[in-house]
């Protein structure tokens, strides 16, 4: 039997009927149409569906579509303003934090969230604080870079990830 | 824009903006009106006889719309399917037919028995668990060497010796001398452990049939559309030119993405014979459980030494876990036997190969293939040699290196070497890591009971595959050549269509960096396009091996210098020059001795459709080259690792990581450095983390998620320092190499290197990977035993 969600997309209001056992992940990909979002592994370990929901940076597949009730959830696709790239998804482009790209989408939103918690990380805080993310291409020696590259671009003063993605893009 | 200037330039890669923005097209992003999901129902044994399928539940069930078994399939899958090429094995003993499902018989955990589709994703999941599969369980070998004793069951009634092939490409007589002469010998014995390839996508085919035109689409995640085209239309009796094969983004491969796996002729006949078009994605288990597994094997080596260091002769045998098949391109791996001497001269090297069934899943290339496994061998050789004799492991390479004086060298088994200066790495990467301070420094914190390593591995690798000559037989008949097509517009702007395939590795950006240069147009009028077997030459030929550089580019600058010389052509009739007097720099053609005389690229590509072309002349400006590359090219360097054990719990401080290396010219540093960090890290993965663990008594796979098969996260892997040297490769006009799979062939030896040296005092000379705390732990405590005494040499 479905159930009804509301909840706000990249700043979009939704409603959707969905059956409650679907994942976040899934409602975002299959309902939503947001394919930035991916998944690499059924348990939770590779960190490539990560989106942020409110200020918190959460992988999509650890919950309900229907545990999203009222959130505001923010993907990939919501990070840049129009042109404007996130700081962070520049810094991944510069850096060359990216190879194949399939877990950066959840590797540039764990990093938001990284630098709206620690502005001025050190490698060693940037290590662990993508824990929770794996690569398979990079080593990730470029996106370690990346993120002290982003954080340098938005001065360190930020802890709202998406007044980060409104003001600090001119960079 | 001027002639090389791009060509070498840190240019930040043009597909990235799609990438970091989440608009990338990966298999599952794609949707066709009236797809339905598959999903597989898989043995649970590793082997056991199917006496039953029971569908009727599953056919019931919400959403379900078919359920398949082999007997379905027979009439839509009439052709042959998983090819075994010969590889570096012509005649193997036994290649048993492998049919993409089994109907009475299962051989590995995995092994598909029925497909079920349904309205979703999740519908297809649940109705798999409602069919019901009647095994009659039967008794399993899971480890090679039970495979080949006696009285073990067979995996094929063909090879009741479970032996797929048993080649010796050299003889002992080969090495008799050498280990005559020798003052010393040293054995050891060399696991490979299984590996997960685990790209971060998953495999995924999407499969639509058009009954009507008798067209066969596909979109799938692969190294090489071509060969999936040939292979699919084959198996399912279409023509060729019927099927279409799409490879879009696609989200790593490593050699697990290049052979034919049963789901992409199931999910092709699938959508045969629903009429509805059929997209599967693998699962994170399904990945570790089903797509090929790289290296498995085991190495017994022997070297014989003189005592002043020089290096004799070397014994190899390969005992190789083919698993339950021969896949497709598994006989490749046989090349770490014929790679053994690495970069060293030697009398005579013995090496002999054996591939073993068992029952799991096969094994086929993954990241190096073969040639990891040559270095870690030579690489341990070399310093277990330098141990039994006191010397320093970086005399005893100098002392035994190929000098550059030697190139062209042509080695123990007829390869030929095109170029190296294996010194010259070596001093590179003994200057950044501050070798002389280093061991300084572990001989005062060996005096505080404290276990720093350092360890080196100075590695070759033979790439570019390859020449015809060598690799249509290698693979049954087709070179592995690459192609090409460019294509100039009426104004001027170039698509080129190339027979390679990205997925990860930026072709986009440095193939357009060599067609900017060789054609002298500006990158931005450049496009670039692959994967997709509707477009361009007739066969391309794909990415692995670090072939699409050095193979590939040079079929990029070959079809342009083609599309250059019916320019010139064209512009010597427009200039009213003599031909031979135009000459082609910077996007001109120039009239030799009056530059004001001359014509632009885009005047000519213009001109070329227009009416007045020379006598016999058609119109348009475009070209096709296959590049068939004279020799192989061979890339080398010098890496550097320190780390430091702690003997209370077995584990390794990973504190530094130096690689030198040499690819000859280069095109874009920040990608052949990207490809270094990814390659390193897989390869310090397999010396640290990484193994695909079977369950001895019920063969059950045990590492099955990402929780208990340890690819590393960022917090694992150190700061890599690399460093270069450019010995541009003679057999190629670019001077070009690989480098794709570099830093998975050079590490894991200097890791295993280092660890063993940090626990020389101990007595220990061998580590086998996974060198995980709990295995070192284990061997610090026997190694303590044996000694007698504790606590020798250890803090209290
Ligand atoms: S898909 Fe969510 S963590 Fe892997
Ligand atoms: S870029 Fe390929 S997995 Fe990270």
């Amino acid at each position: 039997m479905k159930r009804k969600v509301s909840l706000t997309v990249n700043g979009t209001r939704r409603e959707d009927e969905v059956e409650p056992r679907l994942l976040l992940v899934h409602y975002l990909r299959d309902v939503a149409g947001l394919t930035g979002t991916h998944i690499g592994c059924d348990t939770s370990q590779c960190g490539a569906c990560t989106v942020l929901i409110g200020d918190k940076a959460v992988k999509s597949c650890t919950m309900f579509a229907v545990q999203a009730q009222d959130a505001d959830v923010q993907t990939i696709e919501g990070l840049a303003k129009g042109d404007q790239l996130h700081p962070l998804q520049q810094a991944f482009w510069d850096e060359h934090g990216l190879q194949c790209g399939f877990c950066t989408p959840g590797f540039i939103m764990a990093g938001v969230y990284l630098l709206s918690q620690n502005p001025n990380p050190t490698d060693d805080e940037i290590r662990k604080g993508l824990e929770g993310n794996l690569c398979r291409c990079t080593g990730y020696v470029n996106i370690v870079k990346a993120v002290r590259t982003a954080a340098k671009t938005m001065g360190g003063q930020t802890k709202q990830p998406q007044a980060t993605a409104a003001t600090a893009g001119g960079d | 824009m001027a002639v090389t200037q791009l060509v070498g330039a840190k240019i930040h890669r043009r597909e990235d903006p799609r990438l970091i923005t989440g608009h990338g097209h990966y298999v599952d992003d794609f949707l066709r009106t009236g797809m339905v999901y598959a999903a597989f129902v898989r043995s649970p044994y590793p082997h056991a006889r199917v006496r039953k399928i029971e569908v009727t539940d599953a056919a019931k069930a919400p959403g379900v719309v078919a359920v398949y078994t082999a007997r379905d399939f027979k009439s839509v899958i009439t052709g042959a399917t998983h090819p075994a090429t010969p590889s570096f094995v012509a005649e193997k003993k036994h290649v048993p037919e492998r049919r993409p499902i089994a109907e009475t018989e299962v051989r590995f955990q995995g092994e598909p028995v029925a497909v079920v589709l349904a309205e979703s994703g999740a519908q297809a999941v649940d109705a798999v668990g409602l069919v019901d599969v009647d095994y009659e369980p039967l008794e399993a070998v899971t480890d090679i060497e039970k495979a080949i004793k006696p009285g073990s069951p067979a995996v094929h009634e063909g090879a009741p010796d479970n032996i797929c092939w048993d080649l010796a490409y050299a003889g002992d007589d080969v090495t008799a001398a050498a280990f005559a002469e020798a003052d010393v010998v040293v054995k050891e014995r060399i696991h490979q452990q299984r590996l997960a390839p685990t790209s971060m996508e998953p495999r995924g085919v999407l499969a639509e049939y058009d009954p009507y035109d008798k067209k066969l689409q596909i979109w799938m995640s692969s190294q090489g559309p071509h060969f999936i085209r040939l292979f699919i239309s084959g198996a399912l009796g279409l023509p060729e030119s019927n099927v279409r094969v799409v490879s879009p983004d696609v989200g790593g491969g490593f050699g697990s993405k290049i052979s034919p796996y049963p789901e992409d002729y199931l999910v092709a006949a699938a959508a045969k014979l629903s009429g509805r078009p059929v997209k599967w994605i693998e699962t994170r288990t399904e990945s570790i459980q089903n797509t090929t597994h790289g290296r498995g094997e085991i190495f017994d080596i022997e070297v014989a030494a003189k005592k002043d260091g020089t290096l004799l002769g070397l014994k190899v045998t390969q005992w190789l876990d083919c698993g339950a098949y021969t896949a497709t391109f598994s006989a490749f791996q046989p090349c770490a036997c014929l790679m053994a001497g690495g970069a060293y001269k030697w009398k005579g090297i013995s090496a002999r190969t054996v591939g073993i069934f068992t029952h799991r899943v096969p094994t086929d290339p993954y990241r190096g293939a073969g040639r990891p496994e040559a270095t870690h061998l030579a690489e341990r050789a070399v310093d277990l040699v330098a141990r039994e004799i006191g010397m320093d492991p970086v005399d005893i390479r100098r002392k035994n290196f190929i000098q550059p004086q030697d190139f062209p060298y042509t080695q123990n088994f007829g390869l030929v070497v095109d170029s190296g200066d294996y010194d010259k790495s070596l001093d590179k990467a003994l200057e950044l890591a501050g070798y002389k301070e280093l061991r300084q420094q572990q001989a005062d914190l060996r005096k505080q009971g404290r276990y720093l390593g350092i360890g080196l591995s100075t590695w070759i690798e033979i790439c570019g595959f390859g020449p015809s000559a060598a690799t249509a037989p290698a693979t049954g008949g087709i070179a592995l050549v690459e192609s090409a097509q460019v294509r100039v517009l009426p104004t001027g702007s170039v698509i080129v269509y190339t027979g390679s395939h990205s997925h990860g590795q930026g072709h986009d950006t440095t193939q357009a960096q060599i067609v900017a240069d060789t054609l002298g147009v500006p990158y931005d009028s450049i496009e670039i396009r692959h994967g997709d077997t509707a477009e361009g030459p007739a066969f391309g030929y794909g990415t692995y091996g670090s072939r699409t550089l050095a193979v590939g580019g040079l079929a990029i600058h070959m079809a342009c210098r083609r599309v250059i010389e019916k320019g010139r052509k064209l512009a010597a009739h427009l200039l009213e020059a003599a031909e031979d007097d135009v000459s082609y720099e910077q996007g001109k053609f120039m009239v030799k001795g009056s530059p004001d005389k001359a014509k632009a690229f885009g005047e000519v590509a213009f001109a070329s459709y227009g009416a007045g072309l020379p006598d016999g002349m058609d119109q348009g400006l475009e070209a096709t080259a296959y590049f068939d590359p004279p020799n192989f090219v061979w890339p080398f360097g010098a890496h550097i690792c320190v780390v430091e054990v702690d003997p209370e719990t077995g584990s390794v401080d990973l504190q530094k990581y130096v690689a030198v290396d040499d690819c000859g010219t280069v095109i874009n540093p920040l990608i052949v450095e990207g490809q270094l960090h990814g390659g390193i890290t897989q390869s310090i993965a397999q010396a640290l983390f990484e193994e695909v663990v079977y369950d001895p008594e019920s063969g059950q796979l045990k590492t099955g998620t990402m929780i208990d098969y340890a690819v590393p996260t960022a917090n694992e892997i150190p700061d890599l320092v690399l460093g270069s040297t450019v010995t541009p490769s003679p057999s190629n006009e670019l001077g070009v190499k690989g480098i794709g799979e570099a830093g998975t062939i050079a590490a894991s030896a200097a890791v295993i290197n280092a660890i063993c040296d940090a626990l020389s005092p101990l007595g220990i000379k061998h580590i086998d990977m996974p060198a995980s705390p709990d295995r070192l732990w284990r061997q610090i405590n026997q190694a303590r035993a044996t000694a007698g005494n504790g606590q020798k040499g250890v803090k209290a």
